[in-house]
């Protein structure tokens, strides 16, 4: 298993309920533990709650794994299969998991610069509050998801926030443009200043950033800058191995890489989606929960197994204490109704259609409702 | 013993939520058994009641984790404490809860705001 976050996890328990019970070593590049990412920009930043409450292993659960934690994978080997380390150290093995995840996107020129932060790892998370809590003025660069959240947070913590999206319209492209305008408004709801459609020139800043220079002559000044501009796949790691690579990992719909007794998932995979005909790399909390049942499935049969059609993929965000729900696919669309609540009381159910037929579904503040639409969708598509 | 609703009145797949506190829900399964859990979600506040049945477990509606309703076993994260489970009867078609005196999972908003603290 390369790779100790959910999907690596969530991979090593499919192992051991699909009775597998040979040796198995996880390796993770991190010192901790596996531990939950999504409150990391939420509850987590907002001091809510603690590392303890972070972690995905109840206290009683024995994997019989062996741990290599704080252990990069440098290659992969085929004959013998193996895992090298950058550390020198070889792991080999019969079937090898790759779930080495994302990492966070950086912009040029941010590097040494303090008061500059990414989001994607609890040792992000930690710094990240510790400076939120000395207050000032944010600037969170992107307007998606971990920025939105983020923003979200330092507001509720009394900070002065800016978000600048260089889009026209923050999460267009997860949730469409009509709808996300909608869920971007619940910035301007709560006096954080909401800038789209211009780009980041550069920071400024001797040892620490003082501003956020635009590509339009504006200069924001920032005590804290937050850069949320996506994530890349982790697999630099796999170059040479002969493991083909697109964006990410490229597998079937059942997790299988082009070489044999390897399988990938989580956000470093790119599975084949029978229902859009392509490739996608989801990096849904979700799928990494779910799709190591059907990779693991796969690599114990050596491929003999059928795969599942996959639920449509669901993902959920936390923001100025609006939950905002999504499944499905907004990009399929080419209609999206408001069939519940209303835009403006920021609680909204929203179907989204192609040819009438129903594609995706949107919630804010709706989740009984959003359950019974997206029992639905799955029930439509299945 | 608590009457919820009549069994007539609560469909397969469906779910019915008891308004005490902290609140149970009973679940009709498709397989016709009914079980009654506690209805927040261990991880975060959430009804259950809400989720998404399939066979005898409950997916929560928010973050997916997922409860056995037989033994109200977290079956998957990112909840790591059980649920409660309760006793279910039906009587003259009508659908009894006794509860249990365990002491109640709750999660850490809930478990602060009962605590008198900030949630």
């Amino acid at each position: 298993m390369v790779g100790a976050s959910l999907a690596g996890l969530s991979a090593a328990r499919s192992l051991r309920k699909q009775g597998y019970d040979g040796r198995l070593v996880v390796i993770g590049d991190e010192l901790h533990r596996p531990y939950d990412r999504p409150p990391l920009s939420k509850e987590f930043l907002a001091g809510g709650i603690g590392e303890a409450d972070l972690a995905l292993e109840p206290d009683d659960e024995d994997l019989q794994a062996e741990w290599l934690l704080g252990a990069r994978a440098a290659g992969l080997d085929t004959t013998p299969r193996a895992v090298r380390l950058t550390d020198g150290r070889e792991v080999r093995a019969d079937g090898i998991v790759i779930a080495t995840g994302a990492s966070a996107r950086t912009l040029p020129g941010m590097d040494g610069l303090s008061g500059v932060h990414t989001l994607r790892t609890l040792d992000d998370a930690r710094a990240l509050r510790d400076e939120l809590a000395r207050g000032g003025r944010l600037v969170v660069i992107g307007g998606g998801f971990i920025g939105a959240e983020v923003a979200s947070t330092a507001c509720a913590l009394g900070l002065d926030v800016t978000i600048v999206e260089a889009a026209p319209t923050p999460l267009a492209g997860p949730l469409g443009a009509t709808m996300g305008s909608i869920v971007s408004a619940l910035h301007a709801d709560h006096g954080v200043r909401l800038l789209c459609g211009v780009g980041v020139k550069g920071l400024s800043g001797e040892t620490r950033v003082d501003a956020v220079l635009m590509e339009d002559g504006r200069s924001l000044p920032a005590d804290i800058v937050v850069v949320g501009v996506g994530a890349r796949p982790c697999v630099d790691w796999l170059a040479g191995s002969g493991v083909d690579i697109d964006d990410g990992v490229t597998c079937g719909a059942d997790g299988r890489t082009s070489l044999a007794g390897v399988v990938a998932v989580g956000d470093c995979a790119s599975w084949y989606d029978p229902r859009a005909g392509t490739h996608r790399r989801v990096e849904h909390w979700t799928g990494a929960r779910e799709r190591p049942d059907a990779a693991v499935a796969a690599l114990l049969s050596w491929g003999e197994s059928e795969p599942g059609v996959p639920r449509p993929p669901y993902f959920w965000s936390d923001q100025y204490g609006v939950k905002i729900q999504f499944a499905g696919y907004a990009s399929r669309a080419d209609s999206v109704t408001i069939e519940e609540g209303a835009a403006g009381d920021r609680n909204v159910l929203a179907v989204y259609r192609r040819a009438g037929h129903p594609v995706a579904v949107l919630g804010m503040n709706q989740p009984r409702l959003f359950m019974r639409w997206r029992k639905q969708l799955a029930a439509n598509t299945s | 013993m608590i009457p919820a609703c009549r069994l007539v009145d609560l469909s397969r797949g469906e779910a019915h939520r008891l308004d005490i506190d902290p609140p149970v829900s009973v679940f009709h399964t498709d397989d016709g058994e009914l079980f009654a859990i506690d209805d927040t979600c261990t991880h975060q506040d959430a009804s259950l009641a809400d989720g998404w049945l399939e066979g005898c477990e409950v997916e929560c509606p928010l973050h997916a984790s997922k409860f056995n309703l037989k033994t109200g076993a977290v079956d998957a994260p990112p909840a790591k404490l059980p649920v409660r489970t309760h006793e279910v009867f039906v009587e003259d078609g009508m659908i009894y809860v006794r509860l249990s005196t365990a002491a109640p999972n709750l999660p850490p908003c809930i478990a602060a705001r009962l605590a008198g603290g900030v949630a």
